[in-house]
C-alpha cells in the first residue's frame, strides 16, 4: 500500500519486453501456418495416379478399405466401385500412391487376391481374415495407362522373376490348367502361364514359365509331354500305368527331358516354341512329320478296334485308327465298317524317303502323290487286316501287309481319301476254317446212318437169339460129345493101358533088335569076309543073320 | 455500474499469480516477486495469435488420420470425422455423438466464443458484459475436458496391442489436435477478462 512517485523510472523494462515478446508471439501461428502448408504440399506429393479396372465381380471389395498392394507393400487404395454401363462387370476407381505411379503404365496387371482352394494348391489364406486385396504386377512398359481390365485370377509369373517362358503347341489341353506345374526329372521347376487357342481352333497354345535355375535345361532337343493324372493304356500292347507324381494325379502337370543320345543341348532361347505330346513315350519317339490319311471298308466285325489302335506294318507302327464308321452297302445290303487310319511317312525311315522319291512332285495333292505310291503296292499284294494283338484283352489292330495270292481288286486312284483294300484277318480266316469244317460236318447223313446202324442192330439182335435159342442147345451136346472123346483118349494113354503096354513091348523089341544088329556090325567089322563067305557055323547066332540079312544084302 | 471505483482509479494493481492488491507503481509483487501489470500485457495479440495458430492447426487435425486400427489383418486409418460416422452407422449413436462434441462441437464453439471475445474487447463493446464473462470462464473450464479424444487415442493405442488379432497406433492428426487443444487453452489464458469491461474509460 505504499504510494511512491518512482512511477516513472519502471516502465522502460516493461515497454522493451513487451515489443519483443509481442513480435514473438506472432510466430506461433506463422509456424502453425508453415507446417499446415507443408502438410497440404507433402499430401499433393504423395497423391498418385487414379486408375480404373474392371472385374467380373467386385466380391470382397470395399470401396475405401481395399488396398492395392505389391509384393505385400500397400501402393494404393480402392476409391469407389461401381458398376459398369452394361452392368456385366463392376469397376473399382483405385488412388495409387505417389511412388507407385510406375504401375499406372500399359503392362501393369491387377487381380484380386481372395482365398482360393484349387487342384494346384490354396492360396491367399491370409485374406481368410484380412478382407480381399487387389494385387498389382509391374510391367516394363512407360506408357502411360489409366484404364485397365483386371485379371480374374492371379498370373503364374510375376515381372521380373528369374527364369524363361516358353510356349507349347497341343493338341488339346487335357487335364492341365493354369499354375499346373512344370517337372524335370520329377521336381517343379516352373508352371504354366496361360493357354489359348488359335485362331482357327486347332491347336492349342500352352505358355510355360520355367524357374531360373532350370531354365537352362530346357534346350533345343528338350522334349515336352502331358504328365497328367494317371496314364492307363490298354491296348494291343497290353496294360500301361504312369505317373509323373502323385502330385499331378490330381493337378496334372508337364514334364520335360532331352531324348537320350547325343543332342544339341544349346539352351533354348526365352520365348522358344516346342510341341507337347500326349506321354513320355510319344514325346521320346522320332518326330512323325505330316501323316497321311487312308481309309479301308472291313465287311467283318471290328470288335477290338478303337480309335487310337496302332496300324502295323511288319511290325513297326506307322500310324493310328482315327475314324470307325459305319456304312451301308446298297448293292450288297451290307453294312461295311470305313476305318480311318493316319500313317506317318517318317515312321518308315528309309524306306519312306526311298519311296518317297519315286513319287512325282508335280503339287501339293497329297492324295493323289499317296495314290500312286500305293497303287502299285496293291496289285502286289498289300492289303489291311484285322488282327488279334492280345488273344486275352481281344484288341485288335490294323495290319499292312503283302498277301501272298490275294484276290485281285480294282483299285481305283481317284478316290478321295485313298482307300487301301483289305483282306479278312488272320483270326477271321480261321474263323472261316472252321465254319467250313463245321459244314462238311454238317453235311454227313448222320440220320440215315443212324438208322441203318439200328436196323443192323436189330438184325444182330435176332441172331443172336437164335444162336441163343437152337445153336447153342447142340453146341452143349457137341461138347458133351467131345468130352466123352477125350475121356476115351485120355483112358487110351493111361499108364496102364493096353495100348501103352504094347508101346512098351515094342520098343523092348526094337531095343533088342537093335543090340543084335550091333553085334552084326562089330562081327562084320572083325569079319568083313564073313560077307562073302559066309559065317562059319555058330549055332548061337543061326538065326540072327536071316533078321539081318534082309536089310544087309542091298 | 459505476458504483464499483476501478482498481486503477483507486491506484492499484492486483498481481496475477497470488492476487496481492499492490500499489501502481510497483514492477514486481513484494510477495511472490511476479511482474505486475494493471492488465495482462499484449493480452489481445497473443491471444489472437494463439487462436489463430490453434485455427490453422485444426485443418490437419480434422484432415489427417488420427489413428490406425488393425483388426484381423486389415488394417485402417481413421480421421476423427470418420471415426464419428463410422460409430453413427454402426448404431453407436452416442459414442458418436460423444466424439462429435469433444472433438468438433467443443474446438468449434471455443475458436467462436474467443473471437467474438476478442473482437468484442477490441472495440471495448459494451453489450452483455456479464454474460461476457461468464462464457469466458466457462470456455477455460472446458479447456481442462478438451483433451479427451487425445486420451482415448493414448488409451486405446497402449491396451491394444494384441499383434495379429488387433492392434491400434497414433497418427499424426491426434498431434495436431492435441496442439490444437493447447494452443485454444494458451488463447484463453492468454486473454485478460478485465479488458471486458474496459470500456467505461473512454466512454
Ligand atoms: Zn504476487
Amino acid at each position: 500500500m505504499t504510494e511512491s512517485g518512482t512511477a516513472a523510472a519502471p516502465p522502460a523494462p516493461t515497454a522493451k519486453r513487451r515489443r519483443w515478446s509481442a513480435g514473438l508471439i506472432w510466430l506461433v501461428p506463422v509456424v502453425a501456418a508453415l507446417i499446415g502448408i507443408g502438410m497440404v504440399i507433402q499430401n499433393w506429393a504423395s497423391e498418385g495416379p487414379v486408375i480404373e479396372m474392371s472385374f467380373i465381380t467386385a466380391e470382397g471389395l470395399e470401396a475405401g478399405k481395399t488396398q492395392v498392394k505389391y509384393k505385400d507393400v500397400v501402393i494404393g487404395l480402392v476409391e469407389s466401385i461401381r458398376l459398369a454401363g452394361d452392368n456385366t462387370h463392376v469397376i473399382a476407381r483405385v488412388n495409387l500412391g505417389k511412388d507407385a505411379s510406375g504401375f499406372a503404365t500399359a503392362d501393369a496387371r491387377f487381380w484380386v487376391v481372395r482365398p482360393r482352394f484349387g487342384t494346384s494348391g490354396v492360396s491367399g489364406i491370409g485374406t481368410l481374415l484380412s478382407g480381399a486385396y487387389i494385387g498389382a504386377d509391374i510391367g516394363e512398359s512407360h506408357e502411360v495407362k489409366k484404364i485397365f481390365v483386371g485379371l480374374e485370377r492371379p498370373p503364374a509369373v510375376i515381372h521380373g522373376s528369374p527364369g524363361k517362358r516358353f510356349t507349347l503347341v497341343a493338341n488339346d489341353i487335357g487335364s492341365l490348367d493354369v499354375g499346373s506345374p512344370v517337372y524335370y526329372r520329377r521336381i517343379q521347376v516352373g508352371r504354366l502361364v496361360s493357354y489359348e487357342l488359335d485362331k482357327e481352333g486347332r491347336q492349342m497354345h500352352v505358355d510355360i514359365f520355367v524357374d531360373a535355375p532350370y531354365d537352362r535345361f530346357v534346350n533345343v532337343s528338350s522334349r515336352f509331354w502331358n504328365a497328367s493324372g494317371v496314364d492307363l493304356n490298354l491296348d494291343a500292347g497290353g496294360l500301361k500305368l504312369n505317373t509323373q507324381s502323385l502330385a499331378t494325379v490330381v493337378a496334372g502337370g508337364l514334364a520335360f527331358a532331352t531324348p537320350p543320345g547325343p543332342r544339341d543341348t544349346t539352351p533354348a532361347s526365352d520365348g522358344a516354341q516346342f510341341q507337347l505330346f500326349d506321354d513320355m513315350q510319344a514325346a521320346f519317339a522320332p518326330p512323325d512329320g505330316e501323316p497321311d490319311y487312308l481309309q479301308m471298308r472291313f465287311e467283318q466285325s471290328l470288335r477290338g478296334l478303337s480309335v487310337g489302335s496302332q496300324v502295323d506294318f511288319r511290325g513297326i507302327v506307322v500310324g493310328k485308327v482315327v475314324s470307325i464308321r459305319l456304312d451301308y452297302d446298297v448293292d450288297k445290303h451290307s453294312f461295311p465298317l470305313i476305318v480311318g487310319v493316319v500313317i506317318y511317312p517318317q515312321r518308315f525311315g528309309a524306306a519312306g524317303e526311298k519311296i518317297a522319291q519315286l513319287a512325282p512332285r508335280d503339287g501339293n495333292d497329297q492324295n493323289k502323290r499317296l495314290a500312286y505310291l500305293i497303287e502299285p503296292m496293291v496289285a502286289r499284294g498289300l492289303r489291311a487286316q484285322a488282327r488279334t494283338g492280345n488273344l486275352l484283352t481281344g484288341q485288335l489292330y490294323i495290319a499292312l501287309d503283302f498277301i501272298p495270292g490275294a484276290v485281285k481288286v480294282a483299285f481305283d486312284p481317284a478316290t478321295r481319301p485313298v482307300e487301301l483294300p483289305t483282306t479278312p484277318g488272320s483270326f477271321d480266316r480261321l474263323q472261316e476254317q472252321l465254319t467250313g469244317i463245321v459244314d462238311k460236318l454238317d453235311r454227313i447223313p448222320l440220320e440215315a446212318i443212324g438208322k441203318h446202324l439200328d436196323s443192323t442192330i436189330a438184325r444182330l439182335d435176332r441172331t443172336l437169339r437164335q444162336v441163343d435159342e437152337a445153336t447153342l442147345p447142340q453146341f452143349n451136346a457137341t461138347l458133351a460129345g467131345a468130352q466123352g472123346t477125350l475121356g476115351t483118349a485120355q483112358q487110351a494113354i493111361a499108364t496102364d493101358a493096353p495100348l501103352q503096354q504094347n508101346l512098351a513091348q515094342t520098343l523092348a523089341e526094337m531095343q533088342r533088335a537093335a543090340r543084335s544088329l550091333r553085334a552084326l556090325t562089330d562081327y562084320l567089322g572083325v569079319h568083313p569076309e564073313s560077307l562073302l563067305r559066309g559065317k562059319p557055323v555058330d549055332p548061337a547066332l543061326r538065326e540072327a543073320p536071316e533078321n539081318d540079312g534082309k536089310g544087309n544084302k542091298p | 455500474m459505476t458504483a464499483a471505483p476501478r482498481a486503477t482509479e483507486l491506484g492499484l494493481v492486483g498481481c496475477h499469480t497470488c492476487g496481492l492488491t499492490c500499489a501502481i507503481g510497483q514492477t514486481r509483487c513484494p510477495r511472490c516477486a511476479s511482474h505486475l501489470h494493471p492488465r495482462k500485457p499484449d493480452s489481445l495479440a497473443r491471444s489472437w495469435a494463439l487462436l489463430i495458430a490453434a485455427l490453422v492447426l485444426y485443418v490437419p487435425s480434422n484432415m489427417l488420420p488420427v489413428m490406425y486400427t488393425s483388426m484381423l489383418g486389415r488394417g485402417e486409418a481413421s480421421t476423427i470425422l470418420h471415426g464419428v460416422v463410422e460409430f453413427w452407422k454402426a448404431g453407436s449413436w452416442d459414442i458418436a455423438l460423444l466424439i462429435f462434441i469433444a472433438s468438433v462441437a467443443v474446438p468449434s464453439t471455443k475458436f467462436l466464443v474467443l473471437g467474438m471475445l476478442l473482437v468484442s474487447a477490441r472495440r471495448k463493446s459494451p453489450w452483455a458484459r456479464p454474460q461476457r464473462a461468464r462464457l469466458y470462464r466457462l470456455v477455460e473450464l472446458i479447456g481442462y475436458w478438451s483433451m479427451l479424444d487425445v486420451v482415448v487415442v493414448a488409451l486405446v493405442c497402449a491396451l491394444v496391442q494384441f499383434h495379429l488379432l488387433g492392434t491400434a497406433e497414433p497418427r499424426a492428426g491426434i498431434v495436431f489436435f492435441g496442439l490444437v487443444v493447447v494452443l485454444t487453452m494458451f488463447a484463453a489464458m492468454s486473454f485478460d477478462p478485465r479488458l471486458i469491461w474496459d470500456a467505461d474509460d473512454d466512454a
